[in-house]
């Protein structure tokens, strides 16, 4: 997807994937189960003007994780990732 | 409570507006006085939240200007067409409001005086929010890492913290600071007067043996062709770190 302008990174959902995750985790290296690239989420491209909030690998474009917001609760997809690595202090 | 805050749960919490500051005719800070706030490291953002008497919320992002020494927390917003939180926080807010908001978040935009330098911002319009976040924690961290600011603005009256890059840039440990001009330029104007490309960048960001680290905030078209640009000029992808406003909701 040749996102254009309505791309930002993930430094954008910053705020929401710390509802999620209960922690800061930009910081947190993601995995591309696409190439295999491991990028700081914070550096992967993000596009939040769909229903869902998607965040895409950097360098193909490959869908490494969704959320969806909904009253009540948060869905969380992991379509494309291989793994994720939160640091535990 | 203690126990949320320190495992990272976002609370929605209040600020009263302590002043309003007209920094460009589309641009104004508002500083807040935040009770209880937890303190920011330079780069990171808060989201402010508005809510109507019918319910109705709508959400933003804003970078925080402020340095992490400072008393008190500043935000600096762009007036965007049609914006609409970005038009209440131009029209009706006023000294004593409370503003609803939730951070700091972030931690990959991130600068600290402790990490070193050299140190490269690169901002295009009101991407300079954070980047003078930094500039200000070091500028309170006694200014011993070299810094260089490349600062890209429509024309001169755009030029967000004008007065005030001026007078760091004067100073002893200073930054030095390049602005560019892209749309009109004043008469005499001896700086750069076009987008910022690989040829400004070679003239003005260290080299990359400096080992330095390179922020960049801006429209996503700008973020994107500086960070190729730094690339190409020999900075590792790692040391390069962007921070896109996209298509900002206003």
């Amino acid at each position: 997807m040749e996102g254009g302008e309505t791309r930002t990174d993930g430094n954008a959902i910053a705020g929401v994937l710390q509802e999620v995750f209960v922690r800061e985790v930009t910081t947190s290296r993601i995995a591309c189960a696409g190439c295999g690239n491991v990028e700081p989420i914070g550096a992967e491209h993000a596009y939040t003007q769909a229903p869902g909030i998607v965040l895409r690998c950097r360098n193909c474009d490959t869908v490494l994780l969704v959320v969806t917001q909904a009253p009540g609760r948060n869905v969380l997809a992991f379509p494309r990732s291989r793994w994720i690595e939160i640091a535990t202090d | 409570m203690a126990r949320a805050a320190v495992l990272g749960r976002l609370n929605w919490t209040l600020g009263e507006v302590t002043e309003l500051i007209d920094e460009t005719p589309r641009v104004r800070s508002i500083v807040l006085d935040v009770a209880n706030w937890p303190g920011h490291r330079a780069g990171q953002h808060v989201d402010v939240r508005l809510t109507a008497e019918d319910g109705y919320q709508a959400q933003r992002s804003y970078s925080i200007a402020s340095a992490p020494e400072d008393s008190r927390l500043a935000i600096t917003v762009e007036l965007l067409p049609d914006g609409e939180v970005s038009s209440y926080l131009f029209g009706e807010l006023r000294r004593g409001d409370q503003l609803e908001l939730r951070g700091p978040i972030g931690g990959y935009f991130v600068w600290e005086a402790s990490k070193g330098g050299p140190l490269l911002l690169v901002g295009g319009g009101s991407g300079i929010v954070p980047l003078m976040s930094m500039l200000r924690h070091r500028e309170a961290a006694g200014g011993s890492v070299g810094a260089r600011l490349v600062y890209s603005s429509r024309s001169l009256d755009d030029v967000i913290y004008r007065d005030e890059l001026q007078e760091l840039s004067a100073g002893s440990n200073g930054p030095e600071v390049f602005h560019t001009l892209t749309r009109s330029q004043p008469p005499g104007w001896t700086g750069y007067a076009r987008r910022v490309d690989g040829a400004m960048l070679s003239e003005t960001a260290w080299p990359a043996s400096s080992s330095a680290t390179a922020f960049m905030c801006g429209p996503t078209p700008f973020v994107e062709s500086v960070a190729t640009a730094l690339v190409l000029l020999g900075y590792p992808a790692t040391s390069v770190k962007t921070e896109r406003f996209g298509p900002t909701g206003g």
